[in-house]
């Protein structure tokens, strides 16, 4: 992503203030996952596991919803530092001028398409705000975590799982 | 399988899961030792062995070889320091550490190196550290690689360790095996999820059973909090006991009282405590000059399959990269290679969608190099700072400045170009924008012309020392050789904290011999016994 000055200061400030807001909606702490929260992740791991899953249909979304019950899941055994501060990230990313100003997805979540999701997903994994950067990073790893945590994505990557018997 | 743990908690072992604590309580004893990994582990062995009532007091959970079912999805979030996420203060770095009683013990991946005489020479040089070298530590690595069977590894390296063997020779770099501490080992792989055949000799499966046999007590899920003291003594250890989550406190407190206190909660956790405790630090040293071995990756894809999960992970390694220049010149390296298993490899591995579904598909057929950059060494290499964020809890601040990039900048070139020797199809950097090269040619362009920095190149570690550095004198370090605070005087720290820089070697037998030593002293002294005999 290739930004001006102005540019990156302004994303900079609008972030802050955003996170600011977000991290005060999401100082009560422990909570389960909010339908909007549920709906920006799906779009987030439909984009990141685009080509290791199924097309569009009934399966795919399944899937789709597995690895976000698989990302709450995680979350639930992070610190209180990293729950609180994936708490402030999904805040803003449901809030619609954190999707569309810092994320620069104009659609809600659950319109949002691949491209969409990916073009954003791909400004933040080279951005020149470390804060966007690492936020990518929480993203990429949460989801790819919750992907391969599950036995059977194993049979496409040709690994046989740990072996058995004699235990 | 025979599980000795739940064998011994049958037979009577004094273990109090604090998440199960009906009310708080206030216990007396002779040592309280926070933190049950390599340094707590030893402590707890040795000073129960001269007859002192000693607790332990771990944060993460009891777990052992039933529990252990090799499965990541299981492993990080019950074993590791934030679901093996621990992250530092930029986001830049992961750091895998253990969070269950044995601490990393249980779920490192057993390679056993001394601490290299080079080191103890430069520590001897910069922190007055006479009394420590190879000569002189030589009889306690013996007695800590007797007692956990450290050997060499006699089974042929796994075919992800062969790939380093057989680029490194023909490109004419030394590769040499790694000992390792297991008896009677299956060769399985999968040594960071807890060893499923108690074969790896953990703090889990040696010292802590034996301290635990000898009537010591055992708390897990209990955060220790605050050391109190007044006129240069600790009186107390408050803790908080965890939910069962192992994460939210319970609201229940737990007071220790006790002669002495030693510290082996690791070389974050130990500074944190401390720093939390407000003990003197008058030199503002606690908490810095904290090395983390920053760790830099290739991953290639072989003609044949590699089949990294299976098999006893880094048996072999090249320290070749560590000798090219003097100890605090331009950072050298070491060569390893991990083990690798979906989760961790799916969420190292750069990019998304069909690029990174494409890299997973050749899961079976990737080997992937690791170096290990030695830090704190060059003095621009000053690693990074322990400070406490909201609720006291630690964050490592670590910047990753030029003479990191720079000597990162050789590893990919020097591992690339072994995975080609080796026959690799094609090769790349675990890097956000590194494509995969198909040739030596191209990746040596390629590479040269990177750029580095934080976030775009993956960095990560399992290795973290320093903190709480030894020196001669309190204007140098937090600690004297002995491990004992400069300031309190009943307040022993005994974890890889103490040293004084990194080691450019997995740290594990660097801190069972150097707290065997310690404790063995500490032991005499609270004993009232003549000191070892060992020199």
């Amino acid at each position: 992503m290739i930004v001006s000055r102005r540019q990156f200061i302004r994303t900079g400030v609008a972030g802050s203030l955003l996170l600011a807001f977000s991290g005060w909606l999401n100082a009560a702490g422990e909570r389960r996952l909010s339908s909007d929260e549920r709906a920006m992740l799906a779009a987030i791991a439909a984009a990141l596991l685009d080509g290791a899953l199924p097309p569009a249909g009934d399966e795919r979304s399944r899937l789709v919803a597995l690895t976000v019950d698989g990302i709450a899941r995680t979350i639930a055994g992070l610190s209180v530092a990293s729950q609180r501060e994936i708490g402030e990230l999904f805040g803003l990313l449901v809030l619609a001028p954190g999707r569309m100003v810092l994320a620069g997805v104009g659609k809600p979540w659950r319109e949002a398409g691949v491209g969409d999701v990916s073009a954003f997903l791909e400004s933040w994994r080279t951005s020149r705000l470390a804060l966007l950067q690492g936020a990518y990073a929480a993203l990429h790893d949460l989801t790819f975590g919750a992907w391969y945590a599950r036995p059977d994505t194993w049979e496409a990557i040709a690994y046989p799982g740990p072996p058995r018997g004699y235990f | 399988m025979h599980d000795p743990i739940r064998a011994g908690l049958a037979a009577g072992w004094k273990h109090i899961d604090a998440s199960t604590l009906g009310k708080g309580q206030t216990v007396e004893t002779d040592v309280v030792i926070v933190g049950s990994g390599a340094g707590g582990g030893v402590t707890a062995d040795i000073l129960s062995a001269s007859g002192l009532r000693v607790i332990l007091v771990e944060e993460g959970p009891l777990r052992s070889s039933s529990d252990f079912r090799m499965l990541e999805s299981e492993a990080y979030p019950e074993l590791y320091q934030d679901s093996a996420a621990r992250k530092t203060m930029d986001k830049a770095i992961n750091i895998l550490q253990g969070r269950c009683v044995g601490g990393s013990t249980t779920v490192n991946w057993t390679s056993s190196f001394r601490t290299p005489p080079e080191v103890f020479a430069f520590w001897q040089r910069r922190y007055g550290l006479h009394q420590l070298s190879a000569e002189a530590m030589s009889s306690w690595f013996a007695v800590m690689e007797h007692k956990l069977w450290v050997r060499p590894w006699e089974t042929p390296p796994n075919a992800n360790n062969k790939v380093l063997a057989t680029g490194a020779e023909k490109l004419g770099i030394p590769v040499g095996a790694i000992k390792r501490n297991v008896k009677g080992c299956w060769n399985l792989g999968y040594c960071g999820m807890g060893c499923p055949t108690n074969a790896k000799q953990s703090m889990l499966l040696t010292t802590i059973p034996a301290a635990l046999n000898r009537g010591a007590t055992l708390y897990t899920r209990l955060r220790a909090e605050r050391l109190r003291f007044s006129g240069g003594r600790i009186s107390a250890l408050d803790c908080v006991a965890l939910r069962p989550d192992g994460i939210h406190p319970s609201g229940k407190r737990v007071q220790l009282r006790a002669r002495h206190f030693v510290a082996a909660a690791g070389a974050i956790g130990s500074p944190a405590l401390l720093l939390r405790s407000g003990v003197p630090d008058p030199h503002r040293l606690l908490g810095k000059r904290t090395f983390l071995h920053p760790v830099i990756i290739s991953s290639a894809v072989m003609p044949e399959r590699v089949d990294a999960y299976a098999g006893a992970p880094q048996t072999l390694y090249s320290d070749f990269f560590l000798h090219q220049a003097a100890i605090d010149g331009p950072l050298g390296f070491k060569l390893e290679t991990p083990p690798l298993h979906p989760v961790l490899y799916a969420t190292t591995l750069q990019g998304f969608g069909a690029a990174h579904a494409a890299l997973m598909r050749e899961f079976t057929r990737v080997n992937v190099v690791l170096a290990l950059l030695r830090d704190g060494f060059h003095p621009e290499s000053q690693g990074g700072q322990v400070r406490l964020g909201r609720d006291g809890l630690p964050i490592l601040d670590y910047p990753l400045g030029e003479v990191i990039w720079e000597a990162a900048r050789r590893a990919l070139l020097a591992m690339a170009e072994i995975q080609f020797a080796a026959g690799a199809r094609a090769v790349t950097p675990v890097h956000e924008t590194a494509p995969l090269y198909s040739s030596w040619a191209q990746a040596k362009k390629g590479i040269a012309e990177l750029p580095l920095k934080p976030l775009l190149c993956r960095v990560v570690s399992a290795h973290v020392m320093g903190g709480c550095g030894m020196a001669d004198a309190p204007q140098r370090g937090v600690a004297d050789h002995r491990g004992r605070h400069f300031w309190l005087g009943n307040l022993s720290i005994h974890d890889g904290s103490l040293f004084p820089t990194s080691l450019g070697a997995n740290p594990q037998l660097s801190i069972y011999g150097l707290v065997a030593r310690n404790a063995s002293l500490l032991a005499a002294e609270l004993s009232g016994r003549p000191p070892p005999l060992i020199p």
